[in-house]
């Protein structure tokens, strides 16, 4: 295989270099808010989450009945579509916030709804709280950042078996059962504490024995609608959920310390914000990741005055994005540059030298 | 008891539910205002990633730091789970004359 720059093992020469040279672990650029602005902006609430909740597993409890209801008919299919990204891309957002504590203010709501959409995305509750943690410390930081969906050059191959959840699952699948089995990898033991991965071994388990139900289930009634229900909407539901990840740092700089150089805000539907629970305001949240998700748009109109202009819209976004992603593969270090508005306060020096500039243009 | 106390702020510069920022001798401190209106201090610094935590948001007993989200008890100091696993160090506090000091 023809060797790349960039090397993204979390073990790696480029994990070493960025620990010297002081990518990791570092202070990030804030805009300023005041300390009275920004509290208001935290301020945790229960009452927007437990709707948006009810509103999810309801959903998921209506259309899944209608799919049993209709099932061996193609009237089953549009039902299937909606519980399937329900499944398979809300849980993604449901996790991602939850994880973070601020979706709901009371604790054991978070925990409650983090642990369902962790198991529907299949992303072990232990592991991924840490890898998360890591990607929010060293956001897009080569050799850091476990995170990071679009490595480049791109593989443009991994990305639309993603859309299927195909790659995704399967790593997921493999991870669990290595964990079930009571073995941490190499990796894992980089950004988790030991004091914590007998609790993954633990999850991985209770897991291994759900899908193992369902698979059993399904042979004895001789269908696979039980995991049409359980485990497979990770796949036939997962294209929105990658639709709109790959917009957050894709085809961007790396190892930068600015989150308005690596990360994409892009104005959305309502459905899509939704499902995505609001994390297009992904600049936002990743400079402020203690503002909830329903606080954002409100964080949005407070600082894009020294934010880069949002893409308009998803459409806009990937037309973008595609291109960089094509030429990446000609030349890694190719990324769009964020031009900042007038009123914003400039990018470091050190983020625009001149090969680095070079390289966007 | 504490050997020295050193003088932080007038106590009116906290406001309630809140904590700021205290940094004295090349260290730097969390200081807090309760709910109830009682003053607690803390190492200024989150025990995960070294974070200041007068940025962070305040719950109750709780202090929530600014970049992973981890959650301590300001009283005790103890850390109420991942991703923070190591207690903060607590420093007696104390108000006389409408001033705060911490202990140390």
């Amino acid at each position: 295989m023809k060797p790349t720059k960039r090397d993204y093992s979390l073990l790696g020469r480029d994990a070493e270099a960025a620990v010297a040279n002081g990518l990791a672990a570092a202070e990030w650029y804030h805009t300023e808010i005041a300390r009275k602005d920004m509290k208001a902006l935290m301020q945790r609430s229960d009452a927007p989450a437990i709707r948006d909740t009810a509103i999810w597993l309801g959903t998921m409890l209506v259309t899944g009945a209608a799919g049993i209801w209709l099932w061996g008919s193609w009237w089953a299919v549009p039902f299937f579509l909606v519980y399937g990204v329900l499944y398979g891309s809300a849980s993604d957002s449901r996790w991602h916030e939850c994880g973070h504590g601020t979706a709901f203010k009371t604790m054991w709501m978070n925990d409650a709804v983090y642990q369902i959409a962790c198991f529907m995305i299949m992303r072990n509750p232990v592991t991924w709280r840490w890898s998360h943690t890591r990607h929010h410390t060293d956001t897009v930081i080569v050799g850091r950042d476990p995170e990071i969906a679009v490595m480049r050059p791109p593989d443009l191959a991994r990305l639309v078996l993603n859309f299927f959840g195909l790659l995704d699952a399967w790593h997921a699948v493999i991870d669990m059962l290595r964990n079930a089995a009571g073995v941490m990898s190499a990796a894992e033991k980089t950004f988790i504490p030991a004091s914590e991965q007998p609790k993954a071994i633990r999850i991985a388990r209770i897991w291994l024995a759900i899908y193992g139900a369902t698979i059993a289930l399904c042979f004895a009634l001789g269908s696979i609608l039980p995991a049409m229900l359980i485990g497979l909407p990770r796949l036939y539901g997962a294209w929105h959920h990658v639709l709109t990840g790959l917009l957050q740092h894709g085809g961007l700089a790396d190892n930068v310390i600015d989150h308005r150089l690596n990360s994409r805000t892009v104005y959305m539907n309502p459905v899509s914000r939704f499902i995505y629970w609001n994390m297009n305001y992904h600049v936002e949240h990743h400079m402020f990741p203690m503002v909830p998700y329903h606080a954002l748009p409100r964080l949005h109109a407070m600082i894009k005055h020294d934010l880069p202009a949002p893409n308009p819209s998803m459409w806009h976004g990937y037309r973008e994005m595609l291109p960089a992603f094509l030429r990446q593969l000609r030349n890694e270090d190719y990324f769009l540059k964020r031009d900042l508005p007038a009123t914003a306060r400039p990018y470091k020096e050190e983020f625009h030298s001149e090969p680095a500039v070079a390289a966007a243009e | 008891m504490s050997d020295t106390w050193i003088e932080v702020c007038a106590a009116d510069e906290i406001d309630e539910e809140d904590v700021i920022r205290f940094d004295h001798a090349g260290r730097t401190f969390a200081i807090y205002r309760s709910p109830e209106d009682t003053y607690h201090a803390t190492d200024g610094l989150c025990t995960h990633e070294k974070i200041h935590l007068a940025d962070g948001l305040v719950m109750d007993h709780i202090i929530e730091c600014p970049k992973h989200n981890g959650r301590f008890d300001y009283k005790t100091g103890e850390a109420k789970g991942a991703p923070v696993c190591v207690d903060l160090r607590t420093y007696p506090v104390k108000v006389e004359g409408g001033t705060v000091f911490i202990g140390l």
